[in-house]
């Protein structure tokens, strides 16, 4: 069997998904990568983006935005503000998003919300098709 | 002395009164229990949030950290956001919170800095308006809003937000109740910019303490990320605990409102019946003194 670590993925307003994962893939702000059990501390923001979480025998895709994951060897706890669970999302709900993501960028100001917005649009582009 | 029928009257809508103070303290009690499932599941995510920023400001460079943790430098202009429900008819919540919000504005006021208050919920505005009208900038309410959701305190955060970018206050403080128990609700006073971060003692959790972190970006983008999301998160949590403490205080009102209507009714119901026994004594007296003068 598989080394496990806690995942749990908790939104404002409850935690959406928590169990044993062997590994998970992180959209992170400089890179994806991807958790395996054991990982040396960290402390990183997200890119709106994709996690692929793997449990022992299941597998879940949640999209998040606004997030940031806090590593420890035996842990992995992503706080997102925002967060989908990749199967339910309908096409209306990817471009509700979508819109939203685009207005956000129209009224960026600065640089930061400008790439922040372009990559949710670029992650959002990607689940559509 | 009430006729008759007027007691009967009286008795009847005292009874329809307590029928209605009962309804109140059942919904109350439902949806309380409601708002503090939503307050119990709100909590990791401010748990964690803290740990976080906790650990982040011990490493942190002090120098050019945001405004948002170290202030503006000056404390001329306080804002205060002040969170009250959207309904009256429980207790003295939301006087409660608007009374410690008058005193430290009028504090304030005294020591001659700037207030603005911001008002989340009608009662709290209607409560203020009299004597710190001029004082109220904005207010926002909350009406139709059936379970408070994060997007609400998003709304006011980003608001709050957009003042500080632009310079309009330097201190901002949150006033709501903190729901200790369903008796017991606390009007409480949070700074929110610049942001009281928990201390950790370095006797932090075993494991967690001595091991070297990676910070990706580094600790002060991340820090300053964070101290963002933070304001939204206090308002939210504030948000909630007003949201339990309402019920709570509402219920424990309603309770006592039903319990003095049925003291009532007993104390009218006597009346009625002497007033009764009354009449109908007159009216023997009226009779047999009629037949004796025949």
């Amino acid at each position: 069997m598989a080394q496990t670590f806690t995942f749990e993925l908790v939104s404002p307003e409850k935690v959406l998904l928590s169990g044993e994962a062997e590994q998970v893939q992180l959209p992170g702000a400089e890179g994806d990568m991807t958790i395996l059990p054991g990982h040396s501390p960290l402390i990183s923001t997200l890119r709106p983006g994709v996690i692929d979480v793997v449990f022992a025998g299941s597998k879940s895709r949640v999209f998040v935005r606004q997030a940031f994951a806090q590593v420890e060897p035996d842990r992995l706890t992503v706080l997102a503000e925002k967060a989908y669970d990749v199967a339910e999302l309908n096409a209306s709900a990817i471009s509700a998003e979508l819109t939203a993501a685009e207005t956000e960028l129209s009224q960026a100001k600065t640089d930061e919300q400008r790439l922040v917005a372009n990559q949710a649009i670029a992650a959002l582009s990607g689940l559509k098709a | 002395m009430p006729s008759l029928k007027d007691l009967r009257n009286r008795i009847a809508s005292v009874k329809a009164t307590r029928k209605i103070t009962k309804a109140m303290q059942m919904v109350a009690a439902a949806k309380l229990r409601r708002a503090q499932e939503a307050a119990t599941a709100a909590r990791p995510y401010a748990e964690r949030m803290d740990g976080v920023l906790a650990a982040l400001n011990q490493r942190a460079s002090r120098e050019g950290a945001s405004p948002l943790l170290v202030g503006t430098g000056r404390d001329q202009t306080h804002l205060l956001i002040v969170l009250t429900a959207e309904r009256g008819l429980c207790g003295g919540f939301n006087s409660n919170i608007a009374k410690l919000a008058r005193a430290d504005a009028q504090k304030l006021l005294a020591a001659g800095k700037t207030v603005k208050i911001l008002t989340v919920g009608r009662k709290g505005a209607d409560n203020l308006r009299r004597d710190l009208g001029r004082n109220i900038i904005e207010r926002l309410d909350l009406r139709g809003v059936r379970q408070i959701g994060f997007s609400n305190a998003e709304d006011v955060a980003n608001k709050v937000l957009a003042m500080f970018e632009a310079g309009e206050f330097d201190v901002a403080t949150l006033y709501f109740s903190e729901f200790k128990s369903v008796i017991a609700q606390k009007p409480t006073a949070l700074q929110l910019i610049p942001a009281k971060l928990p201390e950790t003692t370095d006797a932090a959790p075993a494991g967690t303490g001595q091991s070297v972190v990676d910070y990706e970006p580094d600790e002060d983008a991340i820090l300053g990320y964070l101290l963002t999301r933070n304001v939204s998160t206090q308002i939210f949590r504030g948000l909630l605990e007003n949201a339990a403490s309402e019920q709570g205080a509402r219920m424990s009102a309603m309770d006592s409102a039903t319990r003095n209507a049925g003291e009532m009714i007993n104390k009218l119901t006597v009346k009625y019946n002497r007033q009764r026994q009354a009449n109908i004594t007159k009216e023997l007296i009226e009779i047999i003194s009629g037949a004796e003068a025949l």
